[in-house]
């Protein structure tokens, strides 16, 4: 089978082909462990757990954001296979980006508990309850395994470096729904603003790669619900500004579409 | 950040490796401790991303005492842990550890965790292997992940720490006894960084990566087992590695006990439910060690189904009669694996599964409050283990299952608390090191790895025939012939280590260097788990020596300790600590 790899070294960009055996039954992470193990050492990508629950093996496979880990060769369909690092984050080497970023995005929506008496938070002799309904409120929302696939998809991520995204805004209507949270107001200013739910378009590509059906497209709506509750019962106006476009200029050094010849059967 | 001594150099009070459920745990509690009181500053180091650590994989629950008026109780579960870990576990530790288990369930479910509840919305519990009362907490079979997502949020609302995502550990610098930091390869640039502190936490995890099937991460390399070996310090029962009974033909990847909790069937190629033949009381619900034994028992003797795409033997796992509802409540995850690995729903098939390498109960020596103990057994200043890194030991020759992330929860509370005990009672100042020391290490790592032109060994076909040495020889049932055999040839890929070539010479994430010194870490572990289980000379727990099939108190009711020599590993014994229960026959 046919793999071809989008590298970088630190200075330039290159597509490179492997011809390696494959079943079916492999994911993309063992083909890529077997191109770095028997046929070139130098190739860069990250991965652990193996099993779709760490999140890091996450790339872009035939044109579309996914886990690795969690694709079989057989389900792709196709007779070769294209890899790229994520979409829409830096590249530091080969198949790795660097994610500096989006893990201080997902901090910036205060994603921990939070409640009005924070010594709550210390003690520990009896468990809040919350029956098994409540549970499902945000349990979905818990799933998120920070992959960072969603941002890759995202149309608005890619025009707006400013945008949080829907990782973090996912995450903040996880703790949001959780019946034991009370910190919706410390939240909100940085959800109601521009670069927060208000950017969303709701695209939906978000949840359509999420690989663990986190469906981060819906908690933002179902944010800006909660939002637009809290500014009627509040009457308070909207502190929005309008969002300046950023319009991202391609580096000089972007890559270029792969040559023609290459084709995808079924793909893209 | 200093540059005076050619390498960068970073200052804090406390620097953790590992960023598990014990990192993170212990990493909270010295910041929630403190409070800003000192004014403490922790690293918090991981070769991976931060929340990529291995424990996310844990699946099936944690054990605690919820509900004493219901029939269990602290005795109950020390008695469990201490007849699962077939007489070797540390009673003391034991007794310590169940009381304080009950306090961490309920503060991280305040933190975040959504554990199952039942319907007047108390926390729910399960049946687990070898428990005498149903306490195994659990949110969905995902327990691990939601416990590290919980650690991890609540961690990140603290401000006195910083996150040193992919930085890979070279060694523990220790000079006359004393801690005095940790020497890294930043990933990201190849920079060489020694991180200056007056506390140091290894928190690593397991080393699975030594077998072939594993349900153990590609990060699992027991670097910490590694470095403490290294530095010269000992390592504890590392022959007791334990087998999962039930890891997916053919990756190995982890199907929880939560399976066989919630009531799964383990059959034979005829059909049979075989462990009525090894323990007919608890039948599937056999401790793990006594379950692997049995299926490679049945394999053993014909009764194994062969999967040809593999070519390994296996037997089934069925859930079928537990129908769609109750697995999608409480064993989702079990069904996305199946489905995405194999395209089989478990609510029509069983899963094809036979044992896989999945826990060391091995690993530092460490006391009952987590200090790392040196060669004569006293704990080297400013020290810690906690987690699989570390060996109590809780649970001696076998632990049971859901008795691993309580472990890692309860050892990062008490190793937190230590930690601030010792720095806010002996105000350590910042210690000083020789420069040789560093110079000494950045050379091994830089000239003498990455930079040797000579030598035609490859990184990874060492590994290959190193994890094919341990799956053949050192796996469930062992013989002193295997082991003999596993010896030799793991001598012989020493050597050879000493000669490999690195392709790769760039410094920008090298994965071609941080996987030559692991490898470096795994020889070294897998010598010491060859030969230990070649010199224990009976059956116990997860060693089960088939030209030993006894536990042999009179002579082997011990802790090994290996220390590094030489020529190899040095091995001496040291007495097991029984303070409540005499050793009795182990029957289920």
């Amino acid at each position: 089978m046919k793999v071809r790899i989008r590298r970088f070294d630190g200075q330039k960009e290159w597509w490179q082909d492997y011809e390696i055996d494959a079943k079916p039954s492999d994911t993309v992470l063992d083909i890529l462990n077997r191109i770095r193990e028997k046929h070139d050492h130098t190739l860069a990508f990250r991965q652990s757990c193996q099993m779709g629950s760490c999140g890091s093996c996450g790339m872009v496979i035939n044109g579309l954001p996914a886990l690795a880990c969690q694709t079989r060769i057989g389900e792709l369909k196709t007779e070769s296979i294209r890899l790229e690092p994520l979409y829409n984050y830096k590249v530091i080497k080969d198949l790795v980006v660097d994610l500096t970023d989006f893990v201080n995005k997902h901090r910036s929506v205060k994603p921990w508990m939070i409640r009005k008496n924070p010594e709550e938070l210390e003690e520990a002799s009896m468990e809040f309850q919350v029956t098994p309904d409540q549970n499902l409120t945000f349990v979905q929302f818990d799933y998120c395994i920070m992959c960072g696939v969603c941002l890759a998809a995202c149309p608005t991520v890619a025009i707006d470096p400013l945008f949080l995204g829907p990782q973090a805004l996912g995450q903040a209507y996880r703790y949001i729904a959780d019946p034991r949270d009370e910190g919706f107001e410390e939240r909100i200013e940085v959800l109601d603003d521009s670069h927060g739910v208000w950017r969303c378009h709701f695209a939906g590509a978000c949840s359509y790669v999420c690989p663990k059906g986190v469906d981060p497209a819906k908690a933002i709506q179902y944010l800006k619900k909660e939002i637009l509750k809290y500014r009627l019962l509040h009457k308070k106006k909207a502190s929005v500004k309008p969002a300046e476009l950023v319009q991202k200029a391609p580096p000089a050094n972007a890559p270029k579409p792969p040559p023609f010849d290459f084709k995808i059967e079924g793909g893209e | 950040m200093r540059k005076d001594i050619g390498m960068e150099t970073l200052d804090y009070d406390v620097a953790i490796v590992g960023t598990g459920l014990a990192g993170l745990r212990t990493a909270i509690e010295i910041l929630r401790r403190d409070k800003g009181k000192l004014g403490l500053r922790v690293a918090v180091i991981s070769k991976i991303y931060l929340m990529r650590s291995h424990s996310v994989s844990a699946e099936g629950g944690t054990s605690a005492v919820l509900y004493p008026e219901e029939g269990d109780s602290f005795e109950l579960m020390a008695w469990d842990t201490i007849k699962g870990s077939d007489f070797l576990a540390d009673q003391d530790a034991v007794w310590r550890f169940v009381h304080i288990a009950t306090q961490e369930i309920r503060l991280i479910e305040r933190w975040g965790v959504p554990w199952n509840r039942r319907d007047d919305g108390r926390i729910e519990q399960r049946w687990f292997g070898g428990l005498s009362f149903p306490r195994a907490t659990y949110a969905q079979d995902k327990t691990g992940f939601f416990e590290m997502r919980a650690l991890y949020d609540t961690l990140l609302k603290y401000e006195n720490w910083d996150r040193f995502d992919e930085n890979f550990v070279t060694s523990i610098v220790i000079e006359n006894n004393e801690f005095k930091g940790f020497t890294a390869i930043d990933l990201k640039t190849g920079n060489f960084r020694y991180f200056r502190a007056k506390a140091g936490v290894i928190a690593t995890g397991g080393a699975g990566q030594l077998y072939r099937i594993t349900s153990m991460a590609a990060s699992s390399t027991g670097d910490g087992f590694g470095l403490a070996y290294n530095a010269g310090l000992p390592l504890k029962d590392m022959e007791f590695v334990q087998f999962h009974p039930t890891g997916l033909v053919p990756r190995g990847i982890l199907i929880t006990e939560a399976a066989r909790g919630e009531g799964a069937y383990l059959v034979n190629k005829d059909g049979e439910r075989f462990m009525k033949r090894y323990a007919p009381s608890k039948m599937e619900l056999a401790p793990r060690d006594i379950v692997s034994r049995a299926i490679m028992k049945e394999i053993m003797e014909g009764r194994g189904v062969y999967d040809d795409k593999s070519g390994l033997y296996h037997v089934w796992l069925d859930m079928r009669h537990l129908g769609k509802e109750r697995i999608e409540e409480r064993l989702p995850f079990i069904r996305e694996i199946g489905l995405k690995y194999l395209g089989i729903d478990i609510v029509n098939q069983p899963l094809p599964i036979r044992p896989t390498v999945h826990y060391n109960m091995g690993g530092i020596h460490v006391d009952i409050d987590g200090k790392v103990l040196n060669a004569s057994g006293s704990p080297v200043k400013g020290l810690w283990a906690a987690g699989e890194a570390a060996c109590v030991s809780i649970h001696g020759s076998n632990r049971l299952g859901s008795n691993g992330t309580n472990d890692c929860l309860v050892y990062g509370y008490i190793v937190g608390n230590d930690v601030y005990n010792y720095i806010e009672k002996e105000r350590p100042a910042s210690p000083n090191l020789s420069q040789n020391i560093l110079l000494g290490e950045e050379d091994r790592i830089f000239g003498k790895i990455l930079g040797k032109e000579s030598g035609g060994e490859d990184v990874y076909q060492i590994k290959d025939e190193l994890k094919d040495t341990m799956e053949k020889y050192v796996h469930v049932y062992r013989t002193g012939s295997d082991l003999e055999k596993a010896v030799i040839k793991i001598k012989e890929l020493k050597e050879r280590y000493k000669y490999i070539k690195l392709s790769d010479k760039s410094r920008t994430f090298n994965y071609n260097l941080e996987h030559a010194l692991e490898l470096g870490f795994m020889l070294d572990q897998a010598e010491v788990i060859a030969r230990g289980a070649l010199l224990r000379t009976e059956s116990r727990g997860a060693h089960a020596r088939l030209d030993y099939p006894n536990r042999d108190d009179a002579n082997w009711l011990k802790h090994t300790i290996a220390l590094k020599g030489a020529e190899g590993p040095l091995f001496s014994y040291i007495p097991v600590k029984i303070t409540m229960w005499k050793p009795v026959a182990r029957v289920y």
